[in-house]
């Protein structure tokens, strides 16, 4: 029992520092991008187009993993692709979570008038076709860093209202709100000093994923076109252009796409793991 | 002079004109225990919660008083109320593993009201939060002012809830069957600690219950509620000597004895159930021709 206990909690921590060097690693690489990328990650060269990553023959040893049909090396472009990915996935992750969960605190828990009008409002919401919506949303701002934010927050803000006022009703119910209550507490100093506390960790895991899943979105929308402009590198715009490729340099699109799965990966595990060590009753 | 008087208070269910309480007046003294009895539904822990002010949204009060301390309660703004009751009553909750935040340390809970409401410096609060849990006997009170609730089993938590609940000395305590979730040796001795430390503090105590044989080792004077109204008011003496009310009457002889444990339980008769319904719908039709 004792033993079975620590296992847990040695395999909770690995995951946590798994996950966590590696976005950590990330965050350096996108600080440190001009500094650290053996190349211009602009810089074409048609003449050394499609060369392979440097254990296989015919290889430059100045493109570790090899360049694209345009001669691009696609180490550099994969570094500075994360300065994009990791902004998306921290500035929209926040604020959608900020919003979400503000909604679905005050919803949960003052119930009412403000219930009806954010749970209609997230029926609604949620019957749009997410990756429609958002390409709608870029094609009416133009493409670019902020409008990819914005179509995130906007389409995802219900992810966490829901989840989060659902966890605020059961809290709300629950004794100690009542006690907290007849001790003289106020409703908002309920809702932030007793509810709030409660319903952190799911938000944490919930902001966890949620930066994922902005890495995926925007992805997708660079894979689509959609996404900031050609001389900003992203994950997303190199898939889409190594599809094209696939047969004759694999590499194109296996590397950045190792990159996107590693990173969003380590966002749910990060998640999961900071549950496990900070939620009082798991622990 | 009472501290606590209800004068015919009457709540509903939000819109509907579904009755939860009719005509409800009952009066609790300085340092009195008052019991609450009556069966699943018929308006005792919704007494306790109004005066608390922690009734469900769906619940509104149509009319009457609640006087503490001779100031109505329902005339004051929510504010001022809040901070009044926060002042001189407590709740002991029913369910000890839900009443406790699950997030926060038992000591801040404890402390909470001292620091919020009287305004004491935190380092007075925890050495009379320390005080307080050598009073419930718990055992190294440091080390669980330091733990979460999950860390405590159910009997311990409800030692803390009562603690807390006497930590401001409010002048009445509601107590909303506080041993019902315990298993019945814990019962016991939690109710020996309510007792106990109700009369060293000289507490007033609204003690809601359906369990008779708890009402007659604790309370003084006793209500009994049928569908949200008083048939009895009486003290406990006389209560167990020979109830007025039938109602009553067949809400004593259905209390399971110890002396005939093979004796199947007797029901309240419907005949009872019918004269007490009459009752009521004639009280309804009174006050609203009055």
């Amino acid at each position: 029992m004792v033993e079975g206990r620590g296992t847990q909690r040695r395999r909770a921590g690995l995951r946590l520092w798994l996950s966590g060097g590696w976005l950590v690693l990330l965050a350096a690489v996108a600080v440190f991008a001009p500094l650290i990328a053996p190349q211009d990650p602009l810089a074409q060269d048609l003449m050394a187009g499609r060369l392979p990553p440097v254990w296989m023959a015919g290889s430059d040893p100045a493109f570790l993993l090899g360049t694209d049909s345009l001669g691009r090396d696609v180490l550099s472009r994969i570094l500075y692709g994360a300065q994009v990915a990791l902004t998306v996935a921290l500035i929209a992750g926040t604020a959608t979570a900020i919003i979400g969960a503000t909604l679905g605190l005050l919803a949960g828990f003052l119930r009412g008038g403000v219930d009806l009008v954010v749970s209609r409002l997230i029926d609604i919401w949620m019957a749009f076709p997410p990756v429609l919506f958002s390409i709608l949303l870029i094609a009416v701002t133009g493409p670019g860093l902020w409008p990819i934010i914005l179509a995130i927050v906007v389409i995802d803000w219900t992810r966490f209202a829901r989840v989060v006022r659902a966890e605020a009703m059961t809290q709300g119910a629950m004794d100690y709100v009542a006690s907290a209550q007849v001790a003289g507490r106020g409703r908002l100093g309920t809702m932030i000093r007793e509810i709030l506390p409660n319903v952190l960790p799911t938000i944490v895991v919930l902001l966890t994923l949620e930066m994922g899943i902005a890495v995926i979105v925007e992805a997708i929308l660079s894979f689509v076109n959609l996404s900031i402009s050609t001389d900003q590198p992203t994950w997303g715009g190199m898939i889409a252009e190594g599809r094209a490729s696939i047969h004759q340099a694999w590499w194109v699109l296996v590397f950045p796409l190792l990159a996107l799965f590693l990173t969003v990966l380590s966002f749910s595990q990060l998640g999961e793991g900071l549950k496990d060590r900070y939620d009082p009753v798991l622990r | 002079m009472s501290f606590l008087v209800i004068r015919n208070l009457s709540a509903e269910v939000k819109g509907t004109g579904i009755p939860l309480l009719r005509r409800v007046s009952l009066r609790v003294g300085p340092g009195e225990v008052h019991g609450l009895v009556g069966e699943s539904g018929a308006g005792k822990s919704m007494i306790g919660k109004a005066i608390l002010g922690i009734l469900p949204k769906a619940v509104v009060i149509t009319s009457g008083e609640i006087l503490l301390d001779g100031i109505d309660l329902l005339q004051l703004p929510p504010a001022q109320r809040r901070r009044r009751i926060g002042a001189t009553c407590a709740l002991i909750p029913q369910d000890p593993l839900t009443a406790l935040n699950p997030s926060r340390r038992i000591g801040g809970q404890v402390t909470d009201r001292l620091v919020d409401i009287l305004g004491w410096p935190r380092a007075k609060a925890e050495a009379r939060a320390r005080d307080l849990l050598a009073e419930v006997q718990i055992a190294e009170p440091d080390r669980v002012l330091r733990s979460y609730p999950h860390e405590l089993s159910g009997g311990m938590r409800q030692r803390i809830l009562i603690a807390s609940a006497f930590a401001a000395e409010p002048k009445l305590i509601v107590a909303d069957e506080p041993t019902t979730a315990l298993d019945v040796t814990v019962q016991k001795q939690i109710l020996t600690l309510i007792k106990a430390l109700q009369a060293r503090h000289g507490t007033a105590l609204l003690f809601v219950t359906h369990d008779l044989g708890v009402v007659s080792k604790i309370c003084q004077t006793l209500s009994v509620l049928y569908a949200g109204m008083v048939v009895e008011d009486t003290d406990i003496r006389s209560f167990f000597a020979g109830p007025k009310h039938p109602y009553s009457a067949a809400l004593l002889a259905a209390t399971p004895k110890y002396t005939d444990p093979d004796a199947s339980l007797k029901p309240v008769p419907e005949a009872v159930i019918a004269a007490v319904q009459a009752e009521v719908a004639a009280s309804d039709k009174g006050a609203s021709h009055g």
